[in-house]
């Protein structure tokens, strides 16, 4: 078969010419749990690809795979972009904590980060965002926002990063309005709209005029719209189209900073293992613009609030604090160390309900 | 002008030509699309066809066809059988994930005894688990006459719900520090369906899945109750004249298929995946089916499928990430494959000719 053996070596000069020319530029992979157009949690970390080409230019190419379920496809995405020479990946789940190590394994030049993970090896480091920082701003908001004092709360799912923020959201809201209450309803998804819409009818039936959500769609916006007096905040992404009713502010997810960072590090050759959770003070978690349906007070209440957490002055976890049971947890002027909050999984006291196993 | 006219019967060069049709086909409506998109379509086809089985990477790709096709060979085998009869289960992506769980909840019982049997007990609790929830469509048929399209589609959510209770219950790792999922069964040696050969991946489930390709030809040629299956599904009237029993034929359908699914699913765990995971099923129960039509009900034929449903999964991710393209032009890429083919079937059975000139 002369044609195939022909056609072969054709594709293995052309595969090693694209390597050579790849040589002196870094490249850089990322790879997304959804689509780069869910307007929330992949969207942004493309945002954050983006901003690594808009600041290195040339010097670095980038490549991505979107839609990529967690598990042994996963492992196939990471190890073909190793293959092909990518220097630096980011695998963009929790789920792809397992196959990033695997992988990792198997090809010790190449750096990786694992977004959300617990598990670093010499080269893989993990990265986060302390959302809690941006739940207590919003909490603080919710609390003065609400008329009926019940405030609905879409959890995606009962793992510590998300009772962290259900926490957070409650202890702010509580203090500035202590008749306040928290309904919950798990979802079960990260990112379902006909879910989420469903969990937000059923928070607003039951009274909610404020909606708090772990979710990364708009339908929850889009309920609150149709309901009329009902607030809410954007996740993961600005979610702007909603404001300024009923999205009356947001948490954003911005990865740029630290993907640009990292990815310098690699060309600089300064890359080592780290374990990185930033929140508001290093512009890891923004707080999008607060709308003018919030009474100028209350907002100024909220930018100060976040301007105490981002020069580090005040913890949103401070003491005194009880659990759920009762007993003590934090006393008076204690902080939380960073170990209890990465594993948290108990409410605070005053939350109803329990986390579901 | 062209008119139809049926086929006193099925043309056999056609069967065998409709795929390879439905193939180019794709091909062609597959570049144009990708044109439209601004992609050179012959660097994007060949990426998607060539790279995975010729590239300079191809020596880890080729393994990787193995894993990702045996899961769609194996369950497309069991589903073909009924489709044939026409008994159809369209639940197989619920029956995986009760084996895997099945499967998996055994391992972990065990956790971290070390002994040969392990693996063996998985891949029966596996393949139990698959069967019992295949069970309850057949047996809801056979005794009240329910459709098992639906009760069979509609328990694929059950076993969904059942799959993230587990992840975040009974087989959640107590070391995971709260987080989802069970521990991973690569790190557990008596459960891991590790691959034979190191780096072949020529894991348990490529194995089965051969075995069951040669199992299902054989029953098919040479058993009476393949001729049952073939004759249920032609000729129904025919088949109740042969005294061919249909309450055992829809729990024998029913039953293979879902205890293949339910074994599929156990290997998947116990290997390339590794975890039970809310997330864990990835499609391949509805993927199937596709693979089961694209290769004619036919054992050899649906090897053939899974391996090129195989290939164009690799052939897409390498797509994306080397040209770019996006992942939602893969997946109708996909689904023009089927589209393709059911359009072109029409071959098979009718002869396309010039309409006769009407009489005034």
């Amino acid at each position: 078969m002369k044609l195939t053996k022909l056609l072969s070596t054709a594709a293995m000069a052309l595969g090693l010419a694209t390597a050579a020319m790849a040589e002196d530029k870094t490249k850089v992979g990322f790879v997304y749990v959804g689509p780069v157009g869910d307007g929330g949690w992949t969207y942004e970390h493309n945002q954050g690809r983006l901003a690594v080409e808009k600041e290195f230019g040339d010097k670095v190419e980038t490549v991505y795979v979107e839609n990529v379920p967690e598990g042994p496809d996963a492992e196939r995405v990471m190890t073909q972009m190793a293959l092909e020479g990518a220097d630096l990946i980011f695998t963009t789940s929790f789920g792809y904590m397992d196959p990033t190590l695997n992988v990792a394994k198997k090809f010790p030049n190449v750096k990786f980060e694992h977004a959300t993970g617990y598990k670093t090896a010499d080269n893989v480091s993990v990265y986060s965002a302390r959302f809690y920082e941006g739940r207590a701003v919003q909490g603080t908001i919710a609390g003065h926002m609400t008329k009926s004092n019940i405030i609905g709360y879409i959890g995606s799912y009962p793992i510590p990063e998300v009772i962290r923020g259900i926490n957070s959201a409650y202890i702010h809201a509580k203090k500035v309005n202590p008749d306040v209450q928290f309904k919950i309803v798990w979802a079960y998804t990260w990112f379902d709209p006909a879910k989420e819409a469903d969990a937000a009818k059923v928070l607003i039936e039951q009274g909610a005029d404020v909606i708090l959500q772990h979710t990364d769609s708009t339908a929850p916006q889009a309920a609150a719209q149709a309901a009329g007096n009902v607030y809410t905040f954007g996740q993961a992404s600005d979610m702007g189209e909603y404001a300024p009713m009923p999205r009356i502010s947001s948490i954003i997810d911005n990865w740029g900073p630290y993907y640009v960072e990292r990815t310098k590090a690699v060309m600089d050759g300064t890359w080592s293992t780290v374990s990185t959770w930033d929140g508001i003070g290093k512009g890891m978690v923004g707080i999008g613009e607060i709308s003018d349906a919030v009474p100028a007070d209350v907002k100024a209440e909220a930018l100060a609030l976040k301007d105490a957490i981002a020069s580090g002055s005040y913890h949103p976890f401070t003491g005194p604090l009880n659990k759920q049971d009762g007993s003590v947890w934090l006393k008076e002027g204690e902080t939380a160390d960073d170990g209890t909050l990465a594993g948290m999984n108990f409410y605070v006291e005053g939350i109803e309900g329990t986390i579901p196993q | 002008m062209l008119r139809l006219e049926k086929r006193p019967q099925p043309s056999q060069a056609w069967t065998y030509a409709t795929p390879l049709l439905a193939v180019i086909l794709t091909m062609l409506a597959g570049g144009a699309l990708f044109a439209f998109l601004g992609k050179d379509p012959l660097e994007a086809i060949r990426t998607i066809f060539w790279d995975p089985l010729f590239s300079e990477f191809a020596f880890y790709y080729r393994p990787q066809l193995l894993v990702k096709g045996a899961p769609l060979v194996l369950i497309a085998i069991g589903l073909s059988l009924g489709f044939r009869a026409g008994i159809w289960n369209i639940g197989a992506e619920g029956q995986y994930i009760m084996g895997a769980i099945c499967g998996a909840g055994v391992a972990l019982a065990f956790y971290p005894l070390e002994a040969w049997w392990i693996f063996p007990l998985m891949v029966v609790a596996g393949a139990f688990g698959g069967l019992i929830w295949a069970m309850i469509p057949a047996v809801l048929k056979v005794r009240f006459g329910t459709n098992e399209i639906l009760v069979s589609l509609m328990l694929v959510y059950v076993a969904e719900q059942f799959l993230a209770s587990m992840s975040l219950g009974l087989l959640k790792n107590p070391q995971g520090y709260g987080f989802p999922g069970s521990r991973n069964l690569q790190q557990y040696d008596s459960a891991h369906n590790a691959d034979l050969i190191d780096g072949s991946g020529m894991h348990w489930g490529v194995v089965a899945a051969l075995i069951a390709v040669i199992f299902a030809y054989i029953l098919l040629k040479r058993h009476l109750l393949g001729f049952h299956i073939r004759l249920t599904g032609e000729a129904p009237r025919a088949a109740r004249f042969a005294g061919v029993n249909p309450s055992r034929l829809i729990l024998f359908c029913l039953g293979t298929s879902g205890a293949l699914a339910g074994l599929a699913g156990l290997f998947e765990v116990a290997g390339p995946s590794g975890q039970i995971t809310i997330d864990f099923n990835v499609g391949y129960g509805f993927t199937a089916i596709i693979v089961a039509f694209l290769g004619r009900l036919h054992p050899v034929g649906i090897l053939m499928a899974g391996a090129l449903m195989a290939l164009t999964y690799i052939g897409g991710d390498i797509a994306q990430s080397k040209m770019g393209l996006p992942s939602a032009a893969i997946q109708l890429f996909q689904g023009m494959l089927l589209f393709f083919l059911l359009a072109v079937d029409v071959l098979t059975n009718f002869r396309i000719k010039p309409a006769k000139k009407e009489v005034a």
